[in-house]
């Protein structure tokens, strides 16, 4: 991981140039200072952002382009970071013309998608951005009429005066490039917003309807030759020998070989991760060549023993033990159940929790469990790559380009500016493409191959070969006294090969006594951030948890909730609680109302709530399942979110609406098990994802209205989905599940 | 390796290549026509859905050796303008996410109200479930296709 400069100083540096043809051009870089504890822990960022820079071009013809810094994976950035920009601009949306930005962390900041980061850490600067252009632009405008700036006006992209005159941006554009930058602007208040807040249109919408070659698999070039690697066929294997004769008789075949990934002793960063480091390569003329040729390869694997990797990080150099072994999950699951019951690292203690369970007079303990998944990008794996002594030319879907650079300029020993990385669209990512190892893969096949190539995983590689959401288990335990008062907590959360347990969440701060503990068992099977890191398995197991501790209480599950929040408001147990009760109250408040929770006329209904903080924003769901062909099947979905400003409303509500759809799916049938180091699951004949029929027919969503800074929204709406499907699905079925997926423990799979 | 001439997209296409390659890769790797998508090679996610003869095909499935005279669409040629009123729908539905299943979807979609103008929802989930969205826009594309079916 490599940090830029940091500083807490807000400073900025804004630069007009002029553009060809008699346009301005203004480019802002900012040192700014931002803080995210969450994104910290989860995703291992830099304390601060590094420089940050936005592009605003208009040309004298009154085009305005806008650059999107960040890669686009779905969540809709390429739309949404522009609109805060044409916003203090003050422009006319429909002539803003959008386009992708160059991979430049200079100039273009950190560049990163991910961590539900992206309008959280652009809003301000970008904000800024159009600010002090379009007050260049009303300067160009005075000193052109002869009147103070304070009397030019602007609306839509046109300036003008009380005295009559008016100009169109691009008229000014010239003479504004030729100006100094302003210090201390004024920004608008939220309430004068004309395009933030009013819904637009996906800027690339027509170029998927018809097809465009927007994705990393579409990207070609002249004599480019597609890859293919073959990797290990388990966990704990790495490559022996081969023999590639007939390959390299198929058709189209132009190469074999083996390659090794990082060198022994690489110094990896926290997102250098990698399945295989040995891997086999056919390179021929087309997919399906390459495709049918590798089968033909005759390979030897051997167990590859405990290995060692050391990994680069902010403490310094370290060795971790990988160890070697072909796990399956049913071991998985007993060395879980055997680890659990053993002493666990302390995360946080309120009270006495130990003397609190001693005096109780009721205790309720339940045990969750949650498989591997497999992040199943619509678009697998791929890049293309094409490298030579002098320069790297790369382009493809990543999620954050700046942390796979220094990894290549290392390996393919070329200096930063020498290697160009161009971000596609990415056909899905879900934290699975912030794990650049494709590239690097790619980037060393062409050099080793000395011709453009496209790096293509296949499905079944992209499944076998992946990144995986860590699989997960947590023991909760609560405390009652004789009058059912909650009086202590406990979670002991484990995990292969990390715990899930944020120890400073809720219901952190609003129990006396509290205790939060976690263990971890080493694995050589690779995981990483998959939507919503931990958050995804906490979610579901303390929600389900609490739903029956309410139960226990004689409590309706959502007042039962609201109590604690006021605890935690009014008289805050603890240090560090990391959720503020009052947004968290108010988007169960909000779900509450809008699904008419425990209102006649939902009788049909088998009704489960859930309410969850994390990536800095608020959700809760109401979930309603009915049985249909025997079968519980969640019809509907009532959903709250507190994200502060809401940039495009309706892209915001189809990105809560997937998150929804995503978290049934996954609820219902997502794992990845292993036998003997193998995945058992291979394509989508037997991992299961949602389909369209399994869908709710309405998910209804609605936004906490306040004028808080964005705080992000495409990982919050996704973790409470599984709590209250777990609940909702206990009142259908009257029997409570801890074992995802739930469809495996209703058929008794697990 | 043989040589066919492919009707695609109302164009004779003449491509060499081995029998068995599936027309996603003939259309992929051989004619530039890219917008059909890869997603799982095994009759699964419908990402390849391309029409033969204007019905609805796993284009990952069907071998260059079995298309013959039959008229082979491709999101490209769904319209000539991108004004389908599939694709129409789409856009005022806002249905894409990260976009890579729509083109497939799409091409679902249009077969689908060929034969029947105004399905219910039971017909469009029975219709359209060969369809993997990983983004969830589900409710989206079956508001667009219910939406045409209203015009
Ligand atoms: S690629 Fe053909 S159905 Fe998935
Ligand atoms: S929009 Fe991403 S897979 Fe459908």
């Amino acid at each position: 991981m490599n940090t830029t400069k940091t500083t807490h100083n807000r400073r900025s540096f804004l630069k007009t140039s002029l553009l060809s043809g008699g346009g301005m051009m203004l480019s802002v870089s900012w040192l700014s200072s931002f803080k995210s504890a969450d994104k910290l822990q989860t995703l291992n960022l830099p304390e601060q952002s590094a420089m940050l820079n936005g592009y605003i071009q208009i040309t004298a013809d009154n085009v305005v382009k806008l650059l999107c810094p960040n890669p686009e994976f779905g969540q809709n950035v390429m739309t949404s970071l522009p609109m805060i920009v044409a916003e203090e601009l003050d422009v006319d949306w429909k002539n803003v013309v959008v386009e992708m930005g160059p991979h430049d962390n200079t100039k273009l900041g950190a560049q990163f998608t991910g961590g539900s980061n992206s309008v959280r850490m652009y809003w301000k600067p970008l904000r800024e951005a159009g600010a002090a252009a379009r007050h260049l632009l009303r300067q160009a405008a005075a000193q052109t009429w002869n009147v103070p700036v304070e009397e030019v006006t602007t609306k839509a992209g046109v300036l003008s005066h009380a005295n009559g005159k008016s100009a169109n941006y691009g008229e000014m554009a010239g003479k504004a490039a030729t100006l100094e930058v302003p210090k201390g602007l004024k920004l608008k208040a939220p309430k004068d917003f004309t395009i933030v807040r009013k819904s637009k249109k996906n800027v690339e919408g027509q170029k998927i309807i018809t097809g465009k070659p927007l994705f990393g698999l579409d990207y070609r070039v002249d004599g480019m030759l597609i890859a293919m690697i073959q990797h290990p066929p388990a966990f704990g294997m790495k490559l022996k020998s081969f023999d590639a004769l007939q390959t390299l008789k198929m058709p189209g075949i132009k190469e074999v070989f083996s390659l090794k990934l990082y060198e022994d002793g690489f110094e990896q960063g926290g997102f250098d991760t990698r399945t295989f480091n040995d891997l086999l390569v056919v390179v021929g003329k087309t997919t399906w060549e390459v495709m049918n040729a590798r089968k033909k390869l005759l390979a030897q694997w051997e167990p590859v023993g405990d290995t060692k990797d050391v990994m680069a990080g902010r403490g310094g150099k370290r060795e971790v033990v990988v160890p070697g072994g072909l796990e399956s999950t049913s071991t998985q699951l007993e060395k879980m159940q055997e680890l659990s019951q053993k002493p666990a690292q302390q995360l946080r203690k309120d009270g006495d929790p130990e003397t609190a369970f001693q005096h109780a007079a009721q205790v309720i303990e339940r045990t969750y469990n949650a498989p591997f998944l497999a992040h199943n990008c619509m678009e697998p794996m791929n890049f293309f790559a094409h490298v030579t002594d002098e320069k790297a030319v790369l382009a493809g879907p990543l999620q954050a380009p700046g942390w796979i650079e220094p990894t290549l300029s290392k390996i393919l020993n070329l200096p930063a500016d020498k290697i160009e990385i161009q971000m596609t669209r990415m056909g899905g990512g879900f934290g699975r493409r912030a794990y650049g190892h494709y590239l690097t893969e790619a980037a060393l096949i062409s050099r080793k191959a000395k011709a453009p190539v496209k790096l293509i995983y296949t499905r079944e590689d992209d499944m076998t070969y992946g990144i995986y959401r860590p699989m997960y288990t947590a023991t909760y335990r609560a405390a009652l006294d004789a009058n059912k008062n909650l009086i202590a907590f406990h979670v002991k959360g484990g995990g292969i090969p990390e715990h899930a347990i944020h120890a400073n969440r809720f219901p952190a701060g609003a129990v006396e006594n509290y205790l939060a503990e976690g263990w971890q068992i080493p694995s050589n099977i690779t995981i990483g951030a998959f939507r919503a890191p931990r958050s995804n398995f906490n979610a579901a197991a303390e929600q389900s948890f609490l739903d029956e501790v309410a139960e226990a209480m004689g409590k309706d599950p959502i007042e039962f909730r609201l109590e604690l929040l006021k605890r935690a408001k009014e008289n805050p147990v603890g240090k560090n609680n990391e959720y503020d009760p009052d947004r968290y109250a108010g988007v169960l408040t909000l779900v509450r109302d809008k699904s008419g929770w425990n209102k006649p006329g939902n009788e049909k209904y088998n009704r489960g709530v859930a309410a969850y903080f994390c990536h800095n924003s608020y959700a809760a769901h109401v979930v309603d399942i009915v049985t249909r062909d025997g079968q519980p099947y969640v019809e509907r979905v009532f959903s709250a979110m507190d994200c502060g400003i809401v940039i495009n409303p309706d892209a915001a509500t189809n990105m809560v609406q997937g998150a929804v759809v995503d978290g049934i799916g996954n609820a219902f049938y997502g794992a990845l098990t292993h036998k003997n180091g193998a995945a058992e699951q291979s394509n989508f004949h037997n991992y299961r994802l949602i389909r369209h029929n399994e869908a709710p027919k309405s998910i209804d969503v609605h936004f906490v209205e306040n004028d808080l800074d964005p705080t992000g929204l495409g990982e919050p709406p996704f973790p409470p989905v599984f709590g209250a499907v777990a609940n909702a699905l206990y009142k259908n079925k009257g029997k409570r599940f801890y074992n995802q997926p739930f469809q495996n423990e209703m058929d008794k799979r697990m | 390796m043989a040589t066919y001439n492919l009707k695609i997209n109302g164009k004779i296409r003449q491509v060499n290549v081995d029998p068995a390659t599936p027309l996603l890769w003939v259309l992929r790797d051989h004619l530039d026509l890219p917008g059909t998508k890869y997603g799982c090679g095994v009759a699964q996610c419908g990402a390849c859905t391309v029409h033969l003869d204007g019905t609805a095909v796993r284009s990952c499935q069907l071998p260059a050796s079995a298309i013959g005279k039959q008229a082979v669409t491709t999101i490209e040629g769904l319209s000539a303008k991108g004004d389908h009123p599939v694709q129409k729908a789409w856009l005022e539905h806002d249905v894409a996410q990260c976009g890579y299943c729509q083109a497939g979807q799409m091409m679902s979609a249009a077969s689908l109200l060929k034969t029947n103008p105004k399905p219910t929802d039971e017909e469009i989930d029975a219709y359209m479930s060969g369809n993997i969205c990983r983004c969830g826009t589900y409710l989206r594309i079956k508001e667009a296709i219910k939406s045409t079916a209203k015009k």
